[in-house]
């Protein structure tokens, strides 16, 4: 990978890291070891090197400044052993040193996508994934995770230790999986940068500001991703995904956090630039055939994103996208927005035949979303009542602060205008 | 996703500690301690305080001046709030199995007191599937 022309020293290093990582790994064959012995060389290196220049080869100087880490370690854990009189290792660790050379180091060999895939293993839950992944192969310290999902330092610290010690115990090989479950794997992987990525969208103001660096984060890896598999058109779905969702991310939120619906928001606030790079994937992903969820997710946010205003949006297009992204993933999420494009289409009438029919599954049974579906299609209905009683049901069941001051506003709302 | 645990326990119920024999009340005690940790060391905990006893608490108002006025020692009180921990589990289901493992803490003689533990999802800033 190249790094871009004029890379601050923070960035270069963020790119350097998961290469480094997966040289040390390479010659060191120990996971967790290496993680930490990497993480040491990347702080060791952002202080060092604003003050003494950048080395000639940084990756080398990298490489060479965390072998040396592992090596102590290695070396600390002998003499452990030796004191303990338990195991003493076969190998000296001067001799563990010399098996090193490894002629991928000078090659320049890209470990980062071996990486990915051993860090979202899917014998690690999407928590410690998503952990992993942003300090492995994101090179974010512990303590910048940990401030992005709110949890103390210790904690975060914990989460990535069980992390490493569950990918031991389950003896994944740092190897590319091949075949089908190298598609199964690569989905895992999708799936956590999405996590990631949604995990910082949905931040808004104030304390959890800082999150929205999750979605640059998310958005940085999955580029990573794509010039690794370019070919793959389910990441370059995804990466369109992201871009056009992120597109309107200044006109989502109001001055004070709160939540703006998408057909109300300021679309001159919405960043063409993104959506033209999105809409320009999406475009030569989708002439070459093979279709997946997240193209199709990605389809439908380029139809928003291309429309004037929500009236002007092609809802006869996104319903039919709708309807083919139902039959590819059983989500009864997408079946919600399947009959909000519905009505846009047939009337509200039609959408909330449709949410009665879905009324049954169990997975939607007290669910909010269900509710505040109901409560709009209502409105739109000319059923104030109905929609006020629903706008307060939803908003006493979501978990989401926003999203039920969004509720709670919209019922306030029709309770004045019926005075 | 967030959780609150609290532990209630009703006055005048089989939480008073004060009133156990020294090992019981130590056992208890190495329990909250070890408990703590465990959730520390799986990664899970947020923060986990226990709460100084009730006949301290006060109710504080502001008056008309926007000072505080205080009122308090509530004997009267039938339950109160002893202590709590936040926990950041993968599953509500989790956060119910720690719940239950806190219920279980011993009480006089070892055994458990399975006390009822109230868990509280804490709300989050934004809904998850807002794109």
């Amino acid at each position: 990978m190249t790094p871009s022309p004029h890379p601050s020293a923070q960035d270069l290093l963020r790119d350097l890291a998961p290469q480094v990582l997966g040289a040390v790994i390479r010659r060191f064959r120990d996971f967790a070891a290496s993680e930490d012995a990497v993480q040491e060389a990347l702080i060791a290196a952002a202080t060092q090197w604003p003050r003494d220049g950048l080395p000639e080869n940084p990756r080398a100087w990298l490489i060479q400044v965390a072998s040396r880490r592992v090596a102590d370690h290695v070396r600390a854990e002998t003499a452990r052993r030796n004191r303990e009189a338990i195991v003493v290792s076969l190998v000296p660790p001067e001799e563990q040193l010399a098996l090193a050379a490894d002629e991928a180091d000078a090659t320049g060999r890209d470990d980062t996508l071996d990486l990915l895939f051993m860090c979202c293993h899917p014998a690690l839950s999407p928590s410690s994934a998503i952990a992993l992944t942003l300090r492995a192969v994101g090179g974010l310290t512990t303590f910048e995770i940990a401030k992005a999902f709110l949890v103390p330092e210790a904690t975060m610290a914990q989460r990535i230790s069980r992390a490493k010690q569950s990918i031991k115990a389950s003896g994944v090989p740092f190897k590319m999986p091949e075949g089908e479950e190298r598609a199964a794997r690569l989905g895992a992987v999708m799936h956590v940068l999405y996590l990631i990525f949604s995990e910082g969208y949905t931040a808004t103001s104030g304390p959890e500001l800082h999150r929205s660096d999750l979605s640059g984060e998310a958005l940085r890896l999955t580029r990573m991703l794509h010039r690794l598999v370019p070919d793959d058109a389910e990441v370059a779905g995804l990466l369109s995904l992201m871009l056009l969702t992120d597109a309107r991310r200044a006109a989502r939120t109001g001055p004070s956090g709160e939540l703006i619906p998408l057909d109300q928001q300021d679309r001159t606030l919405w960043e063409p630039s993104a959506i033209a790079e999105g809409v320009a994937l999406l475009t030569a992903t989708l002439s070459r055939g093979s279709i997946g969820p997240y193209q199709v997710q990605a389809a439908i946010a380029a139809v928003h994103d291309e429309a004037a205003s929500a009236q002007d949006a092609d809802w006869a297009q996104i319903l039919g996208l709708y309807g083919l992204l139902q039959r590819m993933s059983d989500n009864p999420m997408v079946t919600l927005n399947h009959a909000v494009a519905l009505a846009m289409v047939h009337g509200p009438a039609a959408g909330l035949d449709r949410l009665d029919a879905l009324a049954e599954d169990p997975r939607l049974q007290g669910h909010h979303r269900l509710d505040a579906v109901r409560a709009h299609l209502l409105e739109r209905a000319g059923d104030h009542e109905g929609a006020i009683a629903h706008y307060r049901r939803a908003a006493e069941r979501t978990t989401s602060t926003s999203e039920r001051d969004y509720l709670l506003m919209q019922a306030a709302r029709l309770s004045e205008t019926r005075k | 996703m967030k959780y609150l645990l609290m532990m209630h326990t009703p006055s005048g119920g089989p939480y008073q500690i004060a009133s156990w024999p020294k090992q019981d009340i130590k056992a208890h005690i190495a329990f909250m301690v070890g408990f703590a940790k465990k959730l520390g060391a799986s990664g899970e905990l947020v923060s986990a305080e226990g709460l100084a006893a009730p006949d301290q608490a006060k109710r504080v108002r502001a008056g008309k001046d926007g000072k505080p006025i205080t009122d308090g020692v509530f004997p009267e009180s039938k339950e109160f709030l002893a202590g709590y921990w936040i926990v950041d589990v993968d599953s509500p289901e989790r956060a119910y199995q720690i719940a239950s493992q806190a219920s279980a803490a011993p009480g006089p003689g070892g055994a458990p007191l399975n006390m009822a533990i109230e868990v509280r999802e804490v709300m989050s800033g934004a809904p998850k599937d807002w794109l």
